[in-house]
Formats: C-alpha cells, structure tokens, sequence
C-alpha cells in the first residue's frame, strides 16, 4: 500500500505506467485479486455512484425531517431561475446534493471515502463525464486514481471524522475527486497530486460537528462544497498553477491539526454548529 | 485498508459506522449463533444508543441478523420483514462501561434453545470488532475465516489444533488466547487466511480436550 504521493509519481515518471495502474497493481499485490477482477470491481463501483445518484426521490425525507428535497429546489432554480452558474457547474452542485441527501434517506450509496462524504466524487465525476461525454472505463481509470490518493491520506493522516473532524471526509473527498478530475482531463501523475494537494488546503481545519450527532446537518450541503472545491482545484492546477507545498506535506498537516483538535468538533455532535442555540433545539426535538 | 475501503463499501445510508458496521455486527452475530435464531435481546451503548435511531442503527442490526448485506435496499423495513419471519427482538440500553462508543451486546437464542451472547462494536468506515463472545474477551474482525476453539487450559491443546489446521494447509493470519483462570476453560481465536471446512471443523471438535467449537466464514 502506497504511503506517498511522491513515490507514485516517481514509479510514473521512471517506469512509464500511469498512476492510476500503479495504484491497480499496488492493490491487486496485496490483495492477491487479478487485475481483471479489479478493473471489473471498481467499474461497478462507478456504475453504483450513477445509480445512486439516478434514484433520488426529491419527495423523500430523512428519519428526522431535516434534510429532503434540496436537490429538487436546486434544479427548479436551475432551470427556470437565474443562476449565475453555468450548467456545468449547476450540475456538479445538483449531484452532490442528490447523493448525500439520499444517503441521510437511507438510500443506497457508494462510501467515498465515508458515506457522509459520499456526494463528492460522484458529483464531479458524473458532470465531467456528461460534459466530456467520457467512456465508464475512463471514469474507473479515473476512480484508481481518486483511491489512490485516499489510500495515501488514510496512511498518513485519516479518513474519518471523529479523529481528524470533517478535513478528513468532505476535505478527504474533495483532494480525491480533484486528483481524478485532473486525470479525466488528461493531466499526469503529478498534476493530480498537485489538485490533490490544491483541494486538501483550502478545507483544513474542517470541524465536524453533525447536529444531533446525524449526518445531515451540515453534512449533505458540505458535499457541494467539496465538490466545487475539486473542480475549482483542477481547474487551478490545468491552468498551470502550482500548489507550493507538495501534497504529502498537506496530509502531514492535516494529521497535525486532525490530533489538535478539541474532540468536540471530531463527530461527538457536541461542537460547532451542533452546539449553536439552533442545534441544540433541533437535537431536543428529535 | 484496500483501495475498495477506499471507493466502497456499496452500502444503505446514512453511516458507515452507525448503519453498515451494524449490518456487518448483525450479520457476524447470526453466522456466531451457527443456527436459525428465533430472538434477540439487543442492547445499545454509547453513541449507538444515543443516535442510533437518527442513523437507523436498530433497523440496520436487526436487517444484519436476519441476514441482509450493507447495500441491501429493505433494510430501512428491516423490522417489518424481520416480524414476517418469526423474528422476535427487543431494543434496550445498557452502559457497558469504557466500550467502544459504538458498542452493542446482543443476547441471541436459536431455534434449539441454545444461547449465544456477544459484545461487538463498530470502528468506522463499516469496519467492525468482535469484543466479547460468551463472556469471554476476544477481539476478531469478521474479515477473515475465524475459528472459536473453547479448550481445557492444559499444555499440547494448542498445538493439536495448529496441527490439524497445518495438516489441512490452512494459513493462519492472526491468533490469540484468552482463559478465565489458570486450569480452566480456555480459548483460541484463530483467523485463517484459508476456509476451513466443515470436514475440518469436524475433526478440531472431536480432538481430546476440546470443548466447543465455532466457525465464522465471512462469505
């Protein structure tokens, strides 16, 4: 299991092979899968997040009444207001809301890296592939890419909430998605370590503080963000701008402030928004 | 973690820890009971007990026990189908002291009378610890095909059952012993690499010294 961004780039640079199959083989050696099995495995991963995201019911709510309908509001407003977004851009923020409200619906969804970060990469990945009119074997390539810098934060900091607060799942998820993003539009290796490193530090710090302890407030709109925040991140990096500081120096710093931090903004639902006057009214009532 | 921790599991909302991990635990503990159960007494700690409703953890425990996976769509009726089958199970709280938060004890009994107790707890992202089976303290993952050997605590025990499992070229991953008192009732958690089959199992229960046996397959 890879514990550096750095070296996969290396391996790419030296032996030629993308990151992404660098990522694969890395996996399949410790797994003892074959690579077809993989490929196979991912791709229906691909085609659960699409699916997760055709099945939302704008007319569901969630077991506490909080969260439902937003991603039907958003795309009324869409298409018969005036947004200032394109439709590229609407899209990725219609996405993120229709996988992560159906999640706190108990819907089915893919864990990307969590469930409560589970609107990100399909988000992203879905518009791009519309707009790009991408193959699925493409977007799985794509999804390698995207585990593998998941599978570098998870070594050297965390992909959960209640150690390293919300950085390391819709923070997590957004360096991820940029990282794939970057790849779909054909950047190398190292550009997507870049958008991976570009997206982590713009949502450093990220508290987690789930009203009523439940992943609904504020973590189904935190999707979009993250989600706009990995396009805006590979956006970045396409136009040639660097990240200055090298994105396992980013993790590093994320593990840093993920162990600082005070355990009531780590998913205890006592910290942050969860502990406004707000907040505590809405966990009474449940 | 593999990269399919990573992009995956396929699963029901709204939580890996509190909805999936507790579909694992319920499906973990069945295949521990070894046969039908008829109820189940089921007590939440922690956190499960605090926002375990919000996060459908008691329908996602009771989806587990009667033998749903993570991704299955009924589990939010997991109630309704559980009483179609003749499933009876009561929900209660319990402090069961510095547990993990995200603990929950569930008294099984089976078609046959017989009982099976167990403490597990959900450590995040679906991944699961077994922490007590019977009053004893274990602590096993469900990821891996694990045997339970309750043994006399007496010299060579140990080695007869490695034998048998070397015999049948089944790797073991991880093992780990547990007894109540010096002398007395003994156990081993054994996780293979392998299946072991039910021939083998056989053989480990009738080997001198050997009180109980249990298998737990994760496929």
């Amino acid at each position: 299991m890879f514990d550096s961004i750095e070296k996969i780039c290396l391996k790419e640079e030296e032996l030629g092979v993308p990151f992404w199959l660098l990522v694969q083989q890395d996996d399949c050696n410790e797994t003892a899968i074959s690579k077809e099995a993989s490929f196979e495995k991912m791709m229906q991963m691909y085609k659960a997040m699409k699916q997760s995201a055709l099945e939302y019911d704008s007319k569901m709510k969630s077991n506490s009444g909080l969260v439902g309908g937003e991603a039907g509001l958003l795309r009324k407003y869409l298409d018969e207001g005036q947004p200032l977004v394109g439709e590229f851009t609407g899209r990725v923020m219609e996405l993120a809301l229709r996988v992560a409200e159906g999640n706190a619906c108990m819907k089915r969804i893919v864990a990307a890296p969590t469930a409560g970060s589970c609107g990100v990469v399909p988000a992203v990945f879905i518009a791009t592939q519309e707009k790009l009119g991408l193959s699925d074997e493409k977007m799985t390539e794509a999804l390698y890419v995207a585990a593998g810098v998941g599978e570098v934060i998870a070594a050297r900091a965390s992909l959960a909430g209640a150690e390293g607060g919300c950085q390391a799942e819709i923070g997590a998820a957004s360096s991820m998605a940029a990282a794939g993003l970057v790849y779909l539009k054909g950047g190398n290796g190292r550009q997507s370590a870049c958008a991976a490193a570009l997206a982590l530090k713009n949502l450093l710090g990220l508290a987690c503080d789930p009203v009523a302890g439940l992943v609904e407030v504020p973590c189904v709109k935190r999707n979009v963000c993250g989600a706009m925040n990995a396009v805006t991140s590979a956006e970045l990096t396409m136009a040639g701008i660097e990240s200055r500081i090298p994105a396992d120096e980013v993790f590093d710093a994320m593990s840093s402030i993920g162990k600082g931090m005070n355990p009531n903004i780590k998913e205890t639902g006592t910290g942050g928004v969860a502990a406004t006057p707000t907040g505590e009214r809405i966990k009474a009532s449940i | 973690m593999n990269i399919f921790d990573i992009i995956g599991p396929v699963m029901v909302g709204p939580s890996s820890s509190h909805t999936a991990g507790a579909v694992k635990i319920g499906n973990v503990c069945a295949k521990l009971m070894g046969e039908k159960i008829d109820s189940a007494e089921i007590y939440l700690h922690g956190s499960f007990a605090k926002t375990g409703k919000g996060h459908g953890t008691d329908k996602a425990l009771v989806a587990g026990l009667i033998g749903m996976a993570c991704d299955d769509i009924r589990i939010p009726d997991s109630f309704e189908i559980a009483k179609e089958q003749g499933f009876r199970f009561t929900f209660s709280n319990v402090d069961l002291g510095d547990a993990h938060p995200n603990s929950v004890k569930i008294v099984m009994h089976g078609i046959s009378g017989a009982a099976v107790e167990v403490v597990a707890a959900s450590l995040g992202g679906g991944r699961i610890e077994v922490c007590r089976l019977d009053g004893v303290s274990v602590s096993f993952s469900g990821e891996c095909p694990t045997l339970i050997v309750h043994n006399v605590d007496q010299p060579g025990y140990i080695t007869e059952v490695t034998s048998v499992l070397g015999d049948q070229g089944i790797n073991i991953a991880t093992m780990q012993l547990y007894r109540m008192h010096r002398g007395g009732e003994a156990v081993m958690v054994i996780e293979c690499d392998d299946e072991v089959l039910p021939e083998t199992v056989e053989i480990l229960k009738g080997l001198e010294g050997i009180l109980k046996v249990s298998y737990y397959s994760p496929v």
